[in-house]
């Protein structure tokens, strides 16, 4: 059932489109991610959710009601910037406590049981009386976390909420967020770029360009079946092959590579260059038409080809990988 | 319709739109409505009525009048430029060399920012005068006229000078001298390719502000102009001695316009994104060169070795019963005669300053904060910024001229406001607004601006947060805006010239009476005692930004 709703919204900057017609769905106790390059409107339509910018046009409604009008105060999110915005002069136990203290039904003591609550449920309880200069990337983070959650809020923005942190950090964090929100039951929505992020986190994941919402899936879905060429050049990598009617896309994993002679329908190519990537090698060929395709081998595999620059390869694919597409889309 | 009124609604709080129009209204009645009626003024005959530009043409057939324009232009140029190359190579030393004592260097080029512009004619004279002590050595010149305005106005310029290169070459990005060195560039080139475009901006600024510091200053003329006059001394001489307000108004139109040259120079300038420093510049590591710090070392030496002997002559006359002919110790210049003010003028600005630092750093901060955090309010906060940085281009003579026509008219509610202290502290407020918005607005943007929007989300009032988040992080800001507005009360003699009264004397307008008295030993000393309050500000705040630094290493460790 749609808890939380965007119908139709559109907003410009100085003239420029941020979002046109955009509509997305979010259900009761799910996390989205809505994924998109940088400048494609994603923050917008989020902070246009939490009631921090006004749309020009369209609704946004919240369990039933239309809360368009509604400012953020009285919408009841939690909120968590790619900064953090993490008030240095107080401690961990003080920036979770500046909001319940406001919460005048709780009495100290319940204000006070509240911050250990959630203090332990993100695991800074030992780190309580630090403030955020003391703290790593990872902890400023799960304070950060804290504090919006602390006022039990009826759902949670988290806009690029793992972008400042180290590669190690960044995945244990997605791990745990996760397993906080399911705890929870928390409708989560939640803005990034990055599209491992957006696979590994997310029930679905809404897929943004230029203002407008390409598509909206489980990351399964959008993983092996992307709508368009745009979702599937973005997330993953995507060989693109144009003949004289259309484009057909594949992934480099579906391809097979050989260095004999293939029966059937089969490309012919050169390898151009080698990418050793840990536990793949991906493999670059030019075909006789000047297409390039990417195939990525396990390393096992492409040690028992013996594989080298300039070896004559080749390629084929079965039907059920290949994705037609009206368009080749540009570099991303 | 709705849609729309709803849209204002959310996006909009009333209370702070409340605030910004109650504050907006106290800046227009402070600062537009006056000035308007000096432009007024510049228009009208004696009478009130209205002759156009009567006033301009009598003003320009006067040749003695027209004669102070350029008089004032010769020793405003002359002072800029002297000023600006001075102080660049000031800052250059301090930034760009290996000379040692470089943090005394740094805050004794400060020393001529604490005390009136008057105190430095005083100390010229002391100095240069006809029983001035190096005038006794056999350094002979004719002090009183166009060199003794240029001396005084490069001792006051230069420190101004020399803050604004200190700040350009303390940003200046390292990795640029980096890869100049790795492409083999000499001295030379990277001095012209480098340096020059990172200061060209400073460079002009530099002069234009030195340039309208001279062209507009009051004080050091009044003492050392002797009969060589400026628009600063002819403007006073037509107020306080002819009496003709109308004139008066005409020299202070004049009087604004370099600093409209320079708003305008400046926005040609600004479409070229002024010094764009990158978040990732790394501090500039300086090669050794033993004979670039030696003239270095050599200029910043006769710089604060002349600050030192100006000091001492004003303390040797200031202690001594007649110097140089009688030496023995004395406190006697310290009772101040009545008639120049007395102890009570300098009470009298210590209390006036107090009451300009409280009210104008909350005024400043409050209004800032509205003007940089507020939500919605576009028009409002547009015209808000335009008011914040008007007064950079108005003399202090210029305000103050204007306020006795403003407030001085029978008809303006705030009239009982003539005469007492707190014309003098709006006076003061206005006047040195410009500087202290700069600092409040720099604090502001560097807070998370989502401070506000985690606020609204968990549901704490917006008044919560300023009290609570932006005050105390501010607090160096604020304490910043708190002395300078303290120090240039203290000081200035400009912006209170017209508006003191005989009630209530503040001690530099004592310090400019008792010189023109020829009482020097008692001009010294006034001029020691404002030094001495105004250094103990000063280190007070350096001690408190001092603890607060160590405190903030405390935290991080």
């Amino acid at each position: 059932m749609c808890y939380l709703k965007a119908e139709n919204i559109c907003k410009q900057y100085a003239g420029k489109a941020v979002l046109t017609g955009v509509t997305a769905e979010i259900a009761q106790g799910e996390l989205v991610c809505i994924l998109g390059p940088s400048g494609c409107g994603k923050t917008t339509l989020l902070r246009i959710m939490a009631g921090l910018e006004t749309a020009d046009r369209g609704k946004v409604i919240i369990d039933g009601k239309d809360c368009t009008m509604l400012p953020p105060a009285k919408r009841n999110f939690g909120i968590v910037f790619q900064s953090y915005a993490l008030f240095p002069n107080m401690t961990v136990e003080q920036n979770v406590l500046f909001g319940l203290a406001q919460q005048k039904q709780l009495n100290k003591g319940q204000q006070k049981a509240k911050v250990f609550q959630v203090l332990a449920l993100v695991d800074l309880l030992e780190h309580k009386n630090k403030y955020p200069a003391q703290l790593s990337g990872g902890q400023q983070q799960r304070t950060a976390l804290a504090r919006a959650i602390a006022l039990s809020p009826r759902y949670l923005l988290l806009d690029e909420p793992l972008s400042a942190l180290d590669a190690k950090v960044r995945a244990r964090l997605r791990l745990e967020i996760r397993k906080i929100q399911r705890e929870l039951g928390i409708t989560t929505i939640m803005v990034t770029h990055d599209q491992e992020e957006a696979l590994t986190m997310a029930d679905r994941i809404i897929v943004m360009n230029n203002a407008v919402i390409e598509q909206v899936g489980a990351p399964r879905t959008i993983y092996e079946n992307p709508a368009s060429a745009f979702v599937a050049n973005f997330i993953g990598t995507m060989n693109f092959y144009k003949n004289y009617t259309s484009t057909f896309g594949v992934r480099p994993e579906n391809i097979e590579l050989t260095k004999n002679n293939l029966s059937g329908n089969f490309w012919t190519g050169k390898v151009s260059a080698l990418e050793f990537k840990g536990a793949m090698i991906r493999v670059y060929s030019k075909l006789h038409d000047n297409h390039e395709i990417c195939v990525d081998l396990p390393v096992e595999k492409a040690t028992t080809l013996a594989l080298k620059e300039n070896d004559t390869v080749y390629l084929r694919v079965a039907d059920r990988h290949l994705i037609q597409y009206a368009e080749v889309p540009k570099a991303v | 319709m709705m849609r729309n009124a709803g849209k204002i609604l959310q996006n909009f709080n009333p209370s702070q739109f409340i605030l910004l129009s109650i504050l907006t209204s106290a800046f227009l009645a402070g600062m537009v409505l006056p000035l308007f009626s000096l432009f007024v003024k510049a228009f009208q005959d004696s009478s009130g009525v209205f002759v156009g530009f009567a006033n301009y043409v009598s003003y320009f057939s006067q040749p003695a009048l027209f004669h102070s324009i350029l008089n004032t232009l010769n020793v405003s140029l002359t002072t800029s430029v002297i000023s600006t190359m001075l102080g660049f190579a000031y800052a250059y030393a301090l930034k760009r060399t290996n000379i040692r004592f470089k943090s005394f260097f740094r805050y004794a080029a400060l020393f001529p920012l604490f005390v009136p512009t008057v105190v430095h004619g005083i100390g010229l004279i002391l100095l240069f005068g006809r029983q001035g002590i190096l005038t006794e050595l056999g350094l002979v010149m004719e002090l009183y006229g166009r060199t003794g305005i240029v001396l005084a106005g490069i001792i006051f310029t230069f420190p101004q000078a020399f803050l604004m290169f200190y700040v350009t070459l303390h940003y200046a990005d390292g990795r640029l001298y980096e890869a100049a060195d790795s492409m083999g560039c000499n001295a030379l080139t990277k001095f012209i390719k480098i340096t020059v475009p990172e200061i060209k901006y400073t460079l002009l600024y530099s002069f234009f502000v030195c340039f309208t510091l001279a062209f507009t200053d009051f004080g050091a003329p009044k003492v050392v102009g002797g009969s060589y006059n400026v628009l600063a001394t002819d403007l006073f001489k037509q107020v306080t001695g002819q009496f003709n307000f109308n004139m008066g108004a005409v020299v202070s139109t004049l009087l604004l316009l370099p600093a409209l040259l320079t708003f305008v120079a400046d926005r040609m300038l600004n479409t070229n994104n002024y010094c764009e420093i990158s978040t990732k510049a790394i501090g500039l590591k300086v090669h050794k060169n033993k004979l670039r710090d030696g003239i270095f070392f050599t200029v910043c030496f006769l710089v604060v070795s002349f600050f030192l002997i100006f000091i001492g002559a004003l303390v040797m006359n200031a202690f001594t019963n007649f110097f140089p002919y009688d030496r023995s110790f004395t406190l006697e210049h310290f009772e101040f005669g009545r008639a120049a003010g007395g102890m009570q003028s300098f009470v009298n600005s210590i209390s006036m300053s107090l009451l300009t630092a409280v009210f104008g750093t909350l005024f400043v901060f409050i209004y800032t904060y509205l003007l940089e955090k507020g939500k919605g309010m576009k028009h409002l906060k547009r015209l808000g910024r335009l008011l914040s940085v008007t007064p950079l281009a108005l003399p202090g003579m210029v305000i103050g001229l204007s306020f006795i026509f403003f407030f001085n008219s029978r008809s303006n509610p705030l009239h009982f406001i003539y005469g007492t202290v707190i014309i003098l502290v709006l006076a003061n407020i206005v006047y040195f607004y410009a500087v202290p918005y700069a600092t409040a607005a720099g604090a502001l943007k560097k807070l998370d601006k989502e401070y506000e929007s985690i606020a609204e989300s968990m549901r704490i009032p917006s008044w919560k947060v300023f009290s609570k988040v932006s005050v105390p992080l501010s607090l160096p800001a604020i304490l910043e805006i708190f002395m300078y507005y303290f120090v240039n009360a203290m000081v200035t003699v400009s912006a209170v010239v017209f508006l003191y009264s005989a009630d209530f004397k503040v001690a530099s307008i004592a310090i400019t009476h008792m010189a023109g008295a020829g009482n020097m030993a008692q001009a010294s000393a006034m001029g020691l005692l404002i030094l001495t309050v105004n250094l103990l500000i000063r280190s007070m705040y350096e001690l408190y930004l001092h603890s607060i630094t160590k405190r903030r290493m405390k935290k991080e460790e």
